[in-house]
């Protein structure tokens, strides 16, 4: 067993979760309107830039050489990592890096950590296992405060609270956080944010200890990136003794350089500026300067496990930006919390699959959340073809359980059933178009169904599907010949 | 290179978690060596008639990125620096800055300063006094994208003057302004030292994404250009 654990099994077939989140009306208007706000942010930045397919491309390919020459780049990060003056260690998965890192901070004596937002550290559930060993970590990105103070899971990768609204937020700050003014704390964006910065001032003024994750790791010189807007990453990886960096051994960058072409597609991509507010490079330690202690910890948790798959790979170039997430029409609907991983939306439902192995919890359904509008394409920094690749997921799904009964493979059964028949396709939208027609007089022209009478329903179980029209295109053509031949085109 | 510094975290006796994850991915990964194209836009054309003009529009670029951000930018002479800062700090009662700032600069402000030095370095506690700015040199300036890079050269300092005051006031020079990060990066003179990239104050849009500005990081960034 090489595949991934922790947080990135779904516990619930994705339609199900969907059809529950789906009921939360505020839920989907939260997220309509932040999902549009950044993607046209970002289609206004990337329109600035003349050479943005060339950066597209040719970060693409560096992620690919990375791919290609991955044991070599580890060796030497790790080698200019240690010269300068970091400790290196190493973990096959998500049970073994939260075993590495808690050890690291029992023996620093702290039972307090504080953390910058790091996915990686979410994937492997290191505040879970933290909290059982005695030692608190507090999020210190105010998305990931909300969320850890609400007791939530984060719902998207750049904007982990993005389904609270202001109004919300405030309720939580005013219940949850220790010390704060009830009676004066308003709903405004401003006051909320003063709060969360008195609250967490005291703690990163007192913390000896900082947990982070990295965007890049920089094999040519053993040096780590952390893009963020807020200083909080600045706060936590400056004023500590002690610095635990956990990262994905799929992170690094060959050679310093690089970094011109990834700190230009990254912030344009994800929060759709120019550039983030503040990005900090650092390489060991330096005296004087930040913590005297480093240690990094090289993860694995399912990524050799996802590289060893020729079409699947691709998804290791992922750099977290999230567009993929604000162009898609289902993660748009549904929210992060249907994907059941921490890793949502379309690179989700192809990275987490791929990770754990199709057959941890609910992950086989993961492909499956997808229209294959193929928007994610378009917006992704590093091309990953996402459609491929959930197209070829769930081919490799399918072909996996030939023989088996499972609930895709019989309804997959009836389709090919019904669609390898002329007579019977036809009988089944006779039938679709007899049911939906009292459908069609209420939803007008651009009406969806959500369930088809049997035996399309094995079609629409797991999505809605555009009315059938009025007159079969079979139907049509037969009347149109018969004109034609009759009176001859004029 | 000690086996300790290359821990293999719990699962002792079965080989290194180190050898184990490398040996998966020599296994697993694709052969193919990967050609990187680098036809992306790198540097501008220099030395041409209009280079002049170039240089004029990168500083205007720049200025008009961090007014985007909402930095304060104001422009002097070399020779008007002195009076420049004296007016900009105006109201400020203490300043902060590290060792290698020109004794020069602050001749004509009134109020306290204080050098961060190798003997007493300032604490995190000093720094967090209410009131205070911090006075800063950069190593490079990125026009495309309003960026301020510190480095840590002597005029920059550790990274914490620039973090924990609430007002950073920074102070370019016009030859340290390039065009994008392409020409950024090549410039700096070592890579390994710590580097912050400043684009604008700190600022969160994690509410209902209204940009709050001023979060943990100073609340006020301001800009001194200085033709050079
Ligand atoms: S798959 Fe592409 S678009 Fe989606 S988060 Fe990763 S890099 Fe960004």
């Amino acid at each position: 067993m090489t595949g991934g654990t922790g947080n990135i099994v779904a516990p619930l077939p994705f339609p199900t979760a969907a059809r529950r989140e789906l009921a939360d009306g505020q839920l989907r208007a939260n997220l309509r309107r932040a999902t549009h706000t950044i993607r046209d942010k970002r289609l206004r930045v990337v329109g600035e830039v003349p050479d943005w397919e060339a950066l597209r491309r040719s970060g693409a390919a560096i992620k690919d050489d990375v791919l290609a020459r991955m044991p070599e780049l580890l060796e030497q990060f790790e080698a200019a990592a240690i010269a300068a003056g970091a400790t290196v260690h190493w973990a096959r998965d998500s049970t073994e890096a939260c075993a590495v890192v808690t050890g690291l901070v029992q023996q620093t004596g702290s039972t307090e950590v504080v953390k910058v937002k790091s996915m990686a550290t979410q994937e492997i559930g290191l505040n879970e296992a933290l909290a059982e060993a005695g030692i608190a970590a507090v999020e210190t990105d105010l998305a990931e405060l909300i969320v850890q103070l609400a007791d939530d899971t984060p719902s998207h990768i750049l904007v982990p609270a993005i389904h609270y609204n202001r109004r919300q937020i405030r309720d939580i700050f005013a219940s949850r956080m220790p010390g704060v003014d009830v009676a004066s704390l308003t709903d405004e964006p401003a006051a909320l944010a003063e709060a969360a910065r008195r609250h967490l001032r005291a703690k990163f003024l007192s913390a000896r200890v900082a947990i982070s994750g990295a965007n890049f790791a920089i094999a040519e010189t053993g040096t780590l990136a952390v893009v963020e807007s807020e200083g909080n990453g600045r706060m936590c990886l400056t004023l500590p003794e002690t610095l635990i960096s956990v990262v994905g051994v799929e992170k690094l960058l060959p050679t310093f350089r690089d970094l011109e072409v990834f700190l230009q597609l990254l912030p344009r991509s994800s929060t759709g500026e120019r550039m983030n507010p503040y990005t900090s490079l650092w390489t060991g330690v330096t005296p004087g300067d930040g913590p005297q202690t480093l240690h990094i910890v090289l993860v694995d948790n399912g990524r050799t496990e996802t590289l060893a798959d020729p079409v699947g790979r691709q998804a290791l170039r992922c750099i977290r930006c999230s567009a993929c997430l604000n162009v898609c029409p289902v993660y748009e609907r549904v929210g992060g919390h249907a994907y059941g991983s921490v890793y949502p939306g379309p690179i989700g439902a192809i990275l987490s699959p791929q990770m754990t192995g199709p057959d941890a919890g609910a992950n086989r359904t993961l492909p499956y959340a997808s229209t294959l509008c193929g928007a994610c394409f378009d917006a992704c920094p590093v091309r990953i073809d996402i459609p491929q690749v959930l197209v070829h997921l769930r081919q490799r799904g399918v072909d996996a359980r030939r023989g088996r009964p499972s609930a895709e493979r019989t309804a997959m059964q009836a389709m090919s059933w019904v669609m390898r028949d002329r007579r019977r396709y036809a009988a089944a939208l006779r039938a679709a178009r007899r049911g939906s027609a009292p459908l069609r007089w209420v939803t007008g022209r651009r009406g969806q169904v959500r369930r088809l009478p049997w035996p399309l329903s094995a079609w629409t179980a797991s999505r809605d599907a555009p009315l059938p029209a009025a007159e079969t295109f079979r139907d049509w053509w037969a009347g149109r010949d018969r004109s034609t031949h009759g009176g001859g085109r004029s | 290179m000690t086996s300790a510094s290359r821990t293999g975290g719990a699962a002792a006796g079965q080989g290194s978690a180190r050898d184990e994850v490398l040996a998966r991915i020599r296994a697993a990964r694709p052969t193919e060596p990967v050609r990187v194209p680098r036809d992306y836009h790198t540097a501008p054309a220099t030395g041409t008639p209009d280079a002049g003009q170039a240089d004029r529009d990168r500083v205007e670029l720049l200025i008009d990125r961090l007014v985007d951000y909402r930095a304060t930018v104001r422009r002097c002479t070399p020779d008007g620096v002195t009076e420049a800062l004296a007016e900009l700090l105006g109201e400020v009662p203490t300043v902060v800055v590290p060792a290698g700032v020109p004794e020069g600069w602050l001749s004509a402000y009134p109020g306290g300063i204080r050098r961060d030095g190798d003997p007493d370095p300032l604490t995190v506690a000093d720094l967090d006094a209410p009131g205070l700015a911090v006075l800063t040199g950069c190593a490079v300036a990125i026009a495309e994208t309003g960026t301020l890079i510190l480095d840590g050269g002597p005029d920059q300092g550790r990274r914490l003057l620039s973090l924990v005051p609430d007002h950073h006031l920074c102070v370019v020079r016009t030859d340290q302004v390039v065009g994008g990060l392409p020409e950024a990066l090549a410039r700096l003179a070592d890579p390994t030292r710590p580097l912050t990239l400043v684009s604008g104050p700190s600022a969160t849009s994690d509410i209902e994404l209204d940009r709050v500005e001023g979060v943990h990081g100073p609340r006020r960034l301001e800009v001194l250009i200085v033709d050079g």
